[in-house]
């Protein structure tokens, strides 16, 4: 048993405050997630009823501070070029409102709605089973567009590098493009507090380099499923984020690796929902001409990742 | 006195900018003239109307100019110039001059400057472009809603090369910006308007 004298086995978890850079330095802006790279905040841009999200990649510590400023700009701008592309060819992603590579931030347009992992918790807690799920469930058209969303960006070759079900958004409301349905909006109303996600918790947890930026609120139970609720949130257009890992390629293998990658997210975060996310690869394999060879593909990369955790 | 409107831009409050819209101008070519000479009066960005698409179609190259001078960055010789230089997708200054600032036969124009000092103020900007534009001035709204009414549509999206809507690439409507006019269209191209002045010469 640990006595008053004993010195604890790790230090307390330092609860730094990041300082942001210009123009963000003096903004009350509220945390909204905090990844292993990136901070990311709720705020305004442009106009007081336009929001968006910024995201800032802070200073490693330990990395030498040339190097890693010019890291962190080539990924920023690497990221935010592959937006641009995607919005080009009408792929729906959050538009680039804003970019100071240099000092590591990006301001991108809010998308109103909840991540798909999200969204499957919310139709599971409001009474959802995944197992034989009945053919007029509207989770199938939910499948069925996120596998046609996935065929669309590699479509115009892109591969989203990290598709998990957290980077996959569900946008809520038909209008919800920029500030659209909101009126103007002061900075006060926008700093409903938010707690940290749980994966961003856990992410947080796992990095040593990235401390918490503030004292974690009180633990709060989670809002009572509401059944209305979880029946239209799976409604919406699917919004692909978090590019930090994309790269543009049109090779059956990167993008199958995609799918492996997203398969896994899948069976981690809802186990059971296999026959669901069969729907996800039947319509990736119509959306697009190679879509296809690329599932052939997926056939080998998922033997290809038995052997390798058989070897771990 | 022309209409002008005070603009705050979230995160600098402290730099408001000062933006007036005319109409039916006649003496473009001598406004044109006064930034040539580098008339110290004349610090304005000078813009020609048809190649603005929405308000924030102008407040972002106007942010982007404002926190590169704030942070001392600038490409151009002041931030007004920058303004025009940010609007433009390539790194040519003067292609950037060509096409989205005044030329002598621009008929509609706006006009931006930014209130770095304290003596540039709402009033005295009303009062000197009442002063030396001549042209009917119009009033841009609260939010800037004028400022994309003479807008081309057709010469924007050339500019950013947002293709036709799908012919670009070969693929009937799977590729490019949407078209169909509207609202919907221009909330579309400047989506992908302000990631192209956000992405250059980086
Ligand atoms: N455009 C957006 N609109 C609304 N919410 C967003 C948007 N972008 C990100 N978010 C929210 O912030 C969270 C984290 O964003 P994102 O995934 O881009 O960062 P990250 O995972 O920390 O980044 P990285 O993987 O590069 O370290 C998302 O899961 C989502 O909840
Ligand atoms: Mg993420």
């Amino acid at each position: 048993m640990a006595t008053a004298t004993d010195t604890p086995a790790t230090p307390p978890p330092q609860h730094t405050i990041h300082i942001l850079p210009a123009p963000f330095t003096h903004s009350p802006l509220t945390l909204l997630a905090q990844g292993a790279e990136a901070l990311v905040y709720r705020t305004v841009f442009l106009t007081p009823h336009t929001p968006c999200v910024l995201k800032y990649r802070p200073p490693k510590p330990y990395r030498h501070p040339i190097l890693d400023k010019r890291l962190t700009k080539a990924r920023l701008l690497a990221e935010a070029r592959v937006l641009v592309k995607c919005r080009k060819d009408g792929v729906t992603v959050p538009a680039v409102l804003g970019l100071d590579a240099e000092n590591g931030w990006m301001v991108l347009e809010w998308v109103e709605g909840g991540s798909v992992r999200g969204v499957l918790d919310g139709w599971v807690a409001g009474g959802g089973r995944f197992e034989g799920v009945e053919a007029g469930n509207g989770v199938w058209g939910l499948m069925r567009r996120i596998g046609r969303a996935v065929g669309r960006v590699h479509d115009i070759g892109v591969c989203h590098g990290d598709l998990t079900t957290s980077n996959l958004m569900v946008r809520t409301g038909a209008s919800a493009v920029r500030g659209e349905s909101e009126g103007p909006q002061t900075q006060t109303q926008m700093q409903r507090p938010k707690r940290l996600t749980p994966s961003a918790l856990r992410e947080a947890a796992m990095t040593s380099d990235a401390p918490p930026v503030f004292e974690l609120p009180p633990e709060e139970p989670p809002p009572p499923p509401s059944k209305a609720q979880s029946t239209s949130d799976l409604e919406g257009d699917i919004v692909l984020i978090d590019f930090g890992l994309a790269t543009q390629t049109v090779q059956d293998e990167d993008r199958a690796v995609d799918l492996y990658v997203l398969e896994r997210a899948f069976a981690a975060t809802h186990p059971g929902a296999e026959a669901l996310f069969q729907e996800v690869l039947r319509s990736y394999g119509e959306s697009y001409k190679g879509g296809r060879s690329v599932l052939r593909k997926l056939e080998d990369v998922r033997l290809r990742g038995r052997k390798r955790s058989m070897l771990g | 006195m022309a209409a002008v409107r005070t603009f705050v831009l979230p995160h600098y409050p402290e730099y408001p900018i000062q933006i007036a819209l005319f109409k039916d101008v006649t003496n473009a070519a001598f406004l044109r003239s006064q930034l040539l000479e580098a008339n110290s009066d004349f610090d304005y960005a000078f813009i020609d109307a048809s190649m603005i698409l929405t308000p924030t179609h102008l407040l972002s190259p106007v942010f982007l100019s404002l926190h590169l001078h704030l942070t001392t960055r600038l490409k151009t010789r002041t931030p007004h110039s920058e303004i025009i230089f940010r609007l433009h997708p390539n790194n040519n200054i003067g292609e950037s001059y060509r096409k989205f600032g005044i030329s002598d036969t621009t008929t509609t124009l706006i006009a931006v400057r930014l209130s770095l000092t304290p003596d540039v103020t709402r009033e005295s900007v009303a009062k000197h472009l009442g002063d030396v534009v001549e042209g009917t001035s119009v009033d841009v709204g609260e939010r800037g809603e004028m400022l994309g009414e003479w807008g081309d549509v057709g010469l924007v999206r050339k500019v950013y090369k947002l293709g036709d809507g799908g012919g670009a690439k070969g693929k009937k409507g799977a590729k490019g910006v949407a078209i169909g006019g509207g609202v919907d269209e221009r909330r579309e191209m400047e989506s992908v308007i302000l990631g192209i002045m956000a992405i250059k010469g980086l």
